[in-house]
């Protein structure tokens, strides 16, 4: 055990992470040539397109130091929000964490927020500063920053660059030195803490996990302590680029389990491993069942393909368990089901694997956060609502409460006036406000998470010109003044536009969301009235005019066959076109709320 | 070129398997560059090597600038027998909007020659041009008449992309088309013509009774065509070809005894929609009998029911099991045809 290492990388995005990790696994000589591949450790496709880490993955590499053999388990931890659960959980299975800062834009609002999950599971921190190799680089003030916000020495920060190697043998060396070897008593009940899991198709749910007191042995009966359920170790082992399977993992080690489960539900993130026959006592601390944070309509855009929808979904399931479902019905887009993701970005990888692997293309609703309603009968119970239209009757609605979110940012103290116009604009208080440096500010808003998941990250982007990093975690429901804004499209309801939204902005987004339909919805052979209304009454409207013209003046020859083609396409798209009345919407109208300020 | 066009009609013979040559028509791009005989020269070619009816309509498309005296003069003493001469509009200001190398002068002297030597005389004129108001429009038509023509083909303007016009209008120099203008002209046209005779036998077409364009109405027709030159297209009934666009690929392609041509192959569905799309704009219709009859029962029921809800919106009829576009429905048959169109979505 003395010569184990348990630590993870935590950055902001785009800090070199992933590169680095791919780095240390070469330098170990982890990898042979033939598997070198950018960023290993991201495997899935869309990981390494969009070159972000979304689900973390952990491998072993052996070091030789100092004439002893050493095993280090690098744990890889998602870099985006969304995944912030996932993140504490990795962070929870090791003993040191590299906190790697990019040279040139120095700490951002991920540095700090997983810094703060590190410390609060006592990790060792060692300080990397990234990127040094680049001509933007600024490493003295960047150094500082970092001294700044760990109380450390200057020395202590590791100059390095993933891209050129400089530094790695340094990053090893504080690994072995510093990162205390794992505690735990071989002797006590098993307790190994899940940090990841994976589906394969072939095998089953893969369950990665870091044993912190007892063993696990080859063909033991296991239990999942919060799920309550039992199943044999019919394979574990560590976690090289490819499995070695092991008779045993001994207390403090990171291995892997196959029990032969279908279902990735089954195994929770955070949750604990223990024998079935000599279970430990209590869990380890820290498990959450997580909560999705966004809803939306997910649609066949061929009704017909509704079943096979329901099949794609569920086999998504099985390797993506935080996606949550359930069937639901509109009147303009016919059966589908309603959805719950972690966050946006989450939401976008659903509907992008539906495309690719299932090849499923999707019309997607506005999303919105779960809501809870509470009605004149019953001011105690909350009815939850996770759709525009389960919002009770206002006649009967006695309040509404939504998810808040404490937010952090950091930027330019440039910037701080933009920012705040922002934050304030949407429904943001301000709560602190900190120089962390005479040019960088971290400011802390209480807001509603409903306003993050409308253009919030393009509208920072751009009022900050990139200068502002974003981070969040919830903290609670609060009461507030919403209601629903419906559409009706040539005088008819559209309930897949339906919104809810703050009273005070109600009237801007009907406004705006008019504007934008007209955009999208193409011009028809009759004019097309567009109405927003809160119940009954209008509060904003548009007409899209009739087409006036729609002939090609010259149709001959050479002609016919690229207009055949083009009117072929333009049916087409059509028939993906929905129907509501004798109005056709296409799919991106749906989505319309989302680019109100494009 | 011409010794490249000679060629590929030659190559070609074999192809109309003893169906008679009805029409030649020299159109697309700027045919009148040609020398008459020239003209002469690839007529005479074509009736070597084809079966032609008696009194084949032969036209040619000319600008108002290529058609000197002496030209007319020599075009009257070769087969060509009908003209079409590319006026567009009797304006100056138009003309040098539209970026054309002729004068208002010369559209007007150009069909005074013309009728001295021709009968059969085509002019076109475009509406719908930014900045041309009804009256405008409205003198260009009277002026057109005054001439006696029995045929006038008229296209509403269209911005096309990678234009001069299209730069304009990106650049704010010229203002958009405007679709109202355009719907206001055209119905403008069709009365107009209308009234003196002339019959909108096709969208953008209007003869009086006799002097409709062969030519064309083959194409609406369905019926077969062989196009020679450059990017020409052909079409045997099955089949649609057409070939390679460029100049200089083309001629190499000829000289090294290859054809330059692709061809694909329309399935029922490809025919019926194309059927429904020109159909709609000629006044003979989409005959249901001819859909049944050609394509089946099934594209017949189709068109049936896709079509009740155009003929609900007056923008489509039935006279007899003729469908056919309305007065209001005449300028959207594109979208409606689409609509019409069987697809297979996959």
């Amino acid at each position: 055990m003395k010569n184990i290492r348990n630590f993870c990388i935590i950055a902001h995005i785009d800090h070199g992470k992933s590169t680095l990790a791919d780095r240390l696994l070469d330098f170990t000589g982890s990898v042979t040539e033939r598997e070198k591949q950018d960023q290993l450790l991201d495997n899935m496709d869309l990981e390494r397109e969009r070159g972000i880490t979304i689900k973390s993955h952990a491998i072993q590499m052996e070091y030789q130091y100092e004439g002893e053999t050493y095993v280090l388990n690098l744990i890889d931890t998602p870099g985006h929000v969304d995944f912030s659960y996932e993140v504490s959980r990795s962070i929870a299975a090791c003993e040191g964490a590299l906190l790697v800062v990019d040279a040139a834009q120095s700490v951002q609002a991920q540095t700090i927020s997983n810094l703060y999950l590190a410390l609060e599971n006592d990790l060792e921190i060692i300080p990397v500063l990234n990127k040094v190799d680049l001509p933007s680089a600024n490493p003295e003030e960047v150094t500082d920053d970092i001294v700044d916000l760990l109380g450390c020495a200057p020395e202590e920060v590791i100059p390095a660059s993933a891209k050129t190697g400089v530094g790695i043998e340094e990053i090893l060396k504080a690994v072995i030195e510093r990162v205390p070897a794992p505690e735990g008593s071989s002797d006590s009940p098993l307790q190994a803490l899940v940090f990841d899991s994976v589906y394969n198709p072939f095998r089953g749910v893969e369950t990665y996990f870091r044993v912190l007191n007892g063993e696990i042995k080859k063909g033991q009966k296991i239990k999942f302590m919060a799920t309550g359920k039992s199943y044999f170790a019919d394979e574990i082992g560590t976690l090289k680029l490819v499995q070695h399977p092991k008779p045993i993992i001994k207390t403090g080690d990171v291995g892997y389990l196959i029990t032969g489960i279908k279902d990735a539900r089954e195994v929770k993130v955070g949750d604990t491993i223990t024998l079935n026959d000599t279970p430990a006592e209590s869990a380890i601390e820290g498990f959450e069942d997580v909560k999705p944070m966004v809803f939306a309509g997910i649609y066949p855009v061929d009704t017909e393909d509704f079943e096979e929808l329901r099949s794609s979904m569920e086999k998504l399931q099985l390797n993506d368990a935080s996606l949550v479902f359930t069937p639901e019905s509109s009147a303009a887009l016919g059966f589908g089901f309603r959805c719950g993701f972690l966050g946006m970005l989450h939401m976008e990888i659903v509907q992008e694997r539906l495309e690719r692997e299932f090849n499923m293309t999707v019309i997607t609703t506005v999303p919105n956060v779960s809501y809870h309603a509470f009605t004149t009968k019953n001011t105690n119970d909350h009815i939850i609502v996770n759709n525009p239209s389960d919002l009770p009757d206002p006649s009967t609605l006695d309040r509404v409460e939504e998810p808040y979110i404490k937010a952090t940012i950091i930027t330019k103290s440039d910037f701080v006036g933009n920012v705040m116009s922002l934050c304030i604009d949407k429904r943001g208080q301000i709560t602190n406000q900190t120089y962390l440096t005479t040019e960088r500010v971290e400011l802390t808003f209480d807001m509603p998470l409903a306003e993050i998941v409308f253009d919030f990250y393009d509208r920072l982007k751009t009022v900050s010109k990139g200068y502002a990093s974003f981070d969040y975690t919830p903290i609670g429901m609060r009461v507030s003044k919403l209601v629903r804004v419906d559409i009706l499209l040539n005088a008819q309801p559209v309930d897949a536009l339906s919104a809810l939204v703050h009273f005070d902005n109600a009237q801007t987004i009907g406004k705006k969301m008019c504007e934008k339909l007209k955009e999208l919805i193409p011009r028809q052979q009759f004019d097309i009235p567009i109405q927003a209304a809160i119940g009954s009454k209008i509060i904003s409207r548009e007409t899209i005019k009739a087409l006036r013209k729609d002939v090609t003046a010259k149709c001959y020859g050479g002609d016919i066959s690229r207009k055949r083609k083009l009117l072929e396409k333009q049916k087409k798209g059509k028939k993906r076109m929905r129907q509501v009345g004798n109005v056709e919407i296409p799919q991106q109208a749906f989505m319309a709320v989302l680019k109100l300020n494009d | 070129m011409v010794a490249a066009l000679a060629k590929e009609i030659t190559l070609r013979r074999s192809e109309l398997q003893g169906q008679q040559v009805e029409t030649i028509y020299f159109g697309g791009g700027t045919p009148s560059v040609l020398e008459v005989d020239e003209v002469v020269q690839l007529i005479s070619v074509i009736q070597t090597n084809y079966q032609l009816v008696d009194n084949p309509e032969i036209t040619l498309e000319a600008n108002p600038d290529d058609l000197s005296e002496d030209y007319i003069i020599a075009l009257a003493k070769s087969p060509v027998n009908r003209l079409s001469i590319g006026i567009q509009s009797f304006f100056e200001t138009d003309l040098r909007l539209m970026n054309r190398s002729h004068t208002a002068e010369q559209a007007v002297s150009s069909i005074k020659c013309a009728t001295r030597y021709f009968d059969n005389i085509s002019v076109d004129l475009i509406y719908g041009i930014p900045g041309m108001d009804d009256d405008q429009w409205q003198s260009n038509i009277e002026k057109a008449v005054s001439f006696g023509l029995p045929h006038i083909s008229s296209y509403a303007l269209t911005v096309e992309p990678k234009t001069a016009l299209k730069k304009f209008i990106a650049e704010k120099l010229i203002p958009e088309i405007d679709d109202e203008q355009a719907e206001r002209q055209f119905h403008l046209l069709v009365a107009q013509l209308g009234e003196v005779g002339y019959v909108n036998y096709e969208t953008s077409n209007f003869g009086k009774p006799g002097f409709f364009s062969k030519n064309n109405t083959a194409y609406w027709q369905g019926k077969s065509y062989l196009g020679i030159g450059p990017s020409a297209h052909s079409f045997d009934g099955e089949k649609r070809g057409w070939n390679l666009r460029n100049n200089i690929k083309y001629m190499q392609a000829l000289a090294a005894d290859k054809l330059p041509i692709t061809y694909e192959t329309l399935s029922r569905t490809d025919r019926y929609n194309e059927y429904v799309m020109t159909g709609l704009r000629t006044i003979w219709g989409v005959s249901l009998q001819k859909v049944e009859h050609e394509f089946g029962k099934t594209y017949g029921a189709y068109l049936h029911r896709q079509a009740i809800k155009y003929i609900e919106q007056k923008l489509l009829f039935w006279d007899g099991d003729i469908l056919l576009a309305t007065k209001k429905g005449k300028f959207l048959v594109d979208g409606i045809a689409s609509d019409l169109f069987m697809v297979n979505l996959s």
